[in-house]
């Protein structure tokens, strides 16, 4: 009885964001998870329900925010990165080195848990700022640049733990991915609190708009005046920031740091999250929301399969069949060749496939005013 | 005074590590320069090569291909599966192949005709073909046809004493001198060449771009699936948990091996070099038996950066002598 009147509630609320949105390019993100929602509460049985224990909540949402908040974290430095062009594939092995530091200085080393964290925040960083000199200093492109940090850094991180898995039981690196506040996850807290930080720093400060003429156009950017070199590596160094956060909260997840596997194929999600947020890889316009709504979108994905009994080994089958979908969708000559198969239908494909620009396109309307 | 083509100077400086590496490892060990060590070499590394000569064509082609682990670890499951329900071997094997060269075509195909980045493309084909290995069969099948257990063995040649050329290894050279022959000696090579140093220039030019991309990546995978078969032949077993990551080893194979990440420059013979290379390096670390096998991605990273930085340089004096020629 009352998990059916918080359905409605929920029902009702996710309704009026979508009416509210429509129009904005988040709106298809956002419309893809409620699709995906919406199956779940028809098909997946005990999907939507809620129950309360020692004062916090449970539930398959729930896991997805908790689960979702890796993806989330990574996808908030990547979605920077994609806007000024480039891509990072290193997040996956920095969110190695970053658990393999924390608790090697945590367990090996008897230091004290704060102490620990700080250090791995600041060699993810070190280790963002090491791509943002090969991309930046250097000029190589980000996608190679990235790669060698890719293949050596998880090497790195087992050099650190000694090609061992450590075990933990501290507290403080306990609470940071399995803690809850408010009577939710902690980890929702920590991503809304970077989502705060990056916005400050994109949305308030001339750093976003510099990162999106940098994406746009780097020679023109350049004799506008803006230092690309400088935008670019600190977009790197923020994503390296972000992978060290996510790799933290993934090493406490399972209270352990297993330099093989933690954030495995998650540089991958992220770039995915990014891409069903509305972000083209060309660079240029980004969407800070969009990028988290579509690590929620994929979290869900997972945790659909997850709930339905998929096996985790087959669940990556209809990962990819979403992925070509939804790029497919935002494919412009896929929209056009639609358009014109199913013609009787074109005034409602019209949205779609011929978007026209209803004003001129201005730089400062960013996440809150879209065409 | 001999003036070197700059386009041959990543292969030269290919050339230079594997035989660096090579007298490095033979004067630690007593042993490493036998014949012996440098067939198992060649058999160990054969379907990483294969797979890594198929590579060299897409990144030649300004693109890059992520399904090759997944896709062995298909092909190695469908085969193994396929024998264990009692088909020939041959039949197997081509029905893999076929399989395999489709599944890249598709991906070509979604490439070309809509546009879509080429790493978000063969990413899903990652996803799918591994998922689709494990609906074949969750786990590993040994494989104990008579194919493999006795015909096999006989198919090798002694090339020194106590040094066997086995038939992986003699896939691994055939695959090399077939890639060297189409890359360099037929017109879809030279159009794979073009499309990949400036796509527009070879659409201008009238090169049929859309048929050349997709070519490419139904060869790749066919050279994918062809490592399949020949880790089968390797592990005589299937498994679709196997062969994770297999992709970054053939990718940084080619770029050590001197291909231009973004395209149009480099020559599959350097694939191999930098196959070898790689293999090396895991030689000396067996050999060392002290090192752990981390060393290993370390190794490769930093040697990725190095010839990263000095395709870079390269590259940058050829901005400048073209500047210096156009004044």
């Amino acid at each position: 009885m009352i998990d059916w009147v918080s359905d409605l509630l929920f029902w009702i609320v996710f309704g009026s964001i979508l009416l509210f949105l429509r129009g904005r390019r988040i709106f298809w993100t956002v419309g893809a998870l409620g699709m995906l929602l919406l199956f779940n509460q028809f098909f997946t049985p005990g999907f939507f329900h809620l129950q309360v224990l020692d004062g916090h909540l449970y539930g398959s949402r729930i896991d997805v925010l908790n689960q979702g908040a890796k993806v989330m974290l990574l996808s908030l430095g990547m979605v920077l990165v994609i806007a000024t062009g480039g891509v990072d594939l290193s997040v996956g092995a920095v969110m190695a080195i970053a658990a393999a530091v924390s608790s090697r200085l945590l367990v090996t080393e008897h230091l004290p848990a704060g102490f620990a964290i700080a250090a791995a925040l600041v060699v993810s960083i070190l280790a963002g700022a090491w791509n943002g000199v090969l991309v930046a200093g250097f000029g190589i492109q980000p996608i190679v640049a990235t790669l060698v940090l890719m293949v050596a850094g998880r090497g790195v991180a087992q050099l650190i733990t000694e090609g061992q898995i450590i075990n933990f039981l501290d507290p403080t690196m306990v609470y940071l991915g399995n803690g809850h506040l408010f009577a939710l996850p902690f980890t929702l807290t920590l991503v809304l609190l970077m989502l705060g930080l990056a916005f400050f720093l994109v949305r308030r400060t001339a750093v976003g708009l510099f990162i999106e003429s940098v994406g746009d156009n780097a020679e023109a950017s350049r004799y506008s005046g803006i230092n690309a070199r400088q935008v670019k590596f600190l977009v790197y160094a923020f994503s390296g920031f972000c992978a060290g956060l996510a790799g933290l909260v993934a090493c406490s997840n399972i209270k352990s740091a297993d330099a093989n596997n933690i954030g495995l194929y998650l540089e991958l999600d992220a770039i995915l999250a990014v891409v069903v947020g509305g972000t083209s890889l060309q660079g240029g316009r980004f969407y800070l929301v969009g990028a988290l709504v579509g690590g929620l979108f994929i979290q869900t994905l997972t945790t659909t399969l997850y709930a339905r009994n998929v096996s985790s080994d087959i669940s990556p089958v209809p990962k990819a069949l979403v992925i070509i979908a939804v790029c497919l969708l935002q494919s412009e000559s896929f929209r056009t060749r639609l358009a014109r198969v199913v013609r009787p239908s074109e005034r409602v494909l019209q949205p779609i496939g011929s978007r026209p620009p209803q004003k001129p396109i201005t730089m400062t309307s960013h996440d809150s005013t879209e065409s | 005074m001999i003036r070197l083509n700059p386009k041959y100077i990543p292969l030269l400086a290919t050339a230079l590590v594997l035989l660096a590496v090579f007298v490095t490892g033979s004067l630690l060990y007593p042993n490493f320069g036998t014949p012996r060590v440098a067939v198992n070499l060649l058999n160990d590394s054969a379907f990483v090569g294969v797979a890594a000569v198929g590579e060299s064509f897409v990144i030649l082609s300004g693109g890059i291909d992520l399904s090759v682990g997944s896709m062995v670890a298909f092909v190695g499951i469908l085969i193994a599966k396929l024998l264990q329900v009692g088909w020939d071997p041959f039949l197997a094997m081509g029905v893999a192949l076929c399989v395999g060269t489709a599944a890249g075509a598709v991906m070509g195909g979604l490439i070309h005709f809509f546009e879509l980045p080429p790493f978000l493309v063969t990413l899903a084909g990652l996803f799918c073909l591994r998922g689709l290995g494990f609906v074949i069969y969750p786990e590993s099948i040994g494989i104990d046809h008579p194919f493999y257990g006795q015909v096999l063995p006989q198919l090798s040649i002694l090339v020194a004493p106590k040094a066997v050329l086995p038939f992986t290894a003699m896939c691994f050279l055939s695959s090399v001198v077939v890639g060297t022959f189409v890359a360099s000696f037929t017109r879809f090579g030279r159009n794979v060449y073009a499309v990949g140093s400036n796509e527009n220039s070879a659409r201008l030019m009238g090169l049929p771009v859309g048929r050349t991309k997709i070519t490419t990546y139904a060869l790749a995978s066919f050279f994918s699936a062809l490592g399949g078969i020949v880790a089968t032949f390797y592990m005589q077993s299937g498994n679709p948990a196997s062969f994770v990551g297999l992709e970054l080893d053939a990718i940084a194979a080619v770029v050590i091996g001197g291909t231009l990440l973004t395209g149009g420059v480099g020559f599959i013979p350097g694939t191999l070099m930098g196959v070898l290379i790689l293999g090396l390096i895991q030689q000396i670390i067996i050999f060392n038996g002290t090192l752990n096998s981390w060393w290993t991605r370390i190794v490769i990273g930093a040697l990725l950066l190095v010839f990263i930085v000095l395709q870079k340089l390269i590259s940058r004096g050829g901005d400048r002598e073209t500047l210096v020629a156009a004044k």
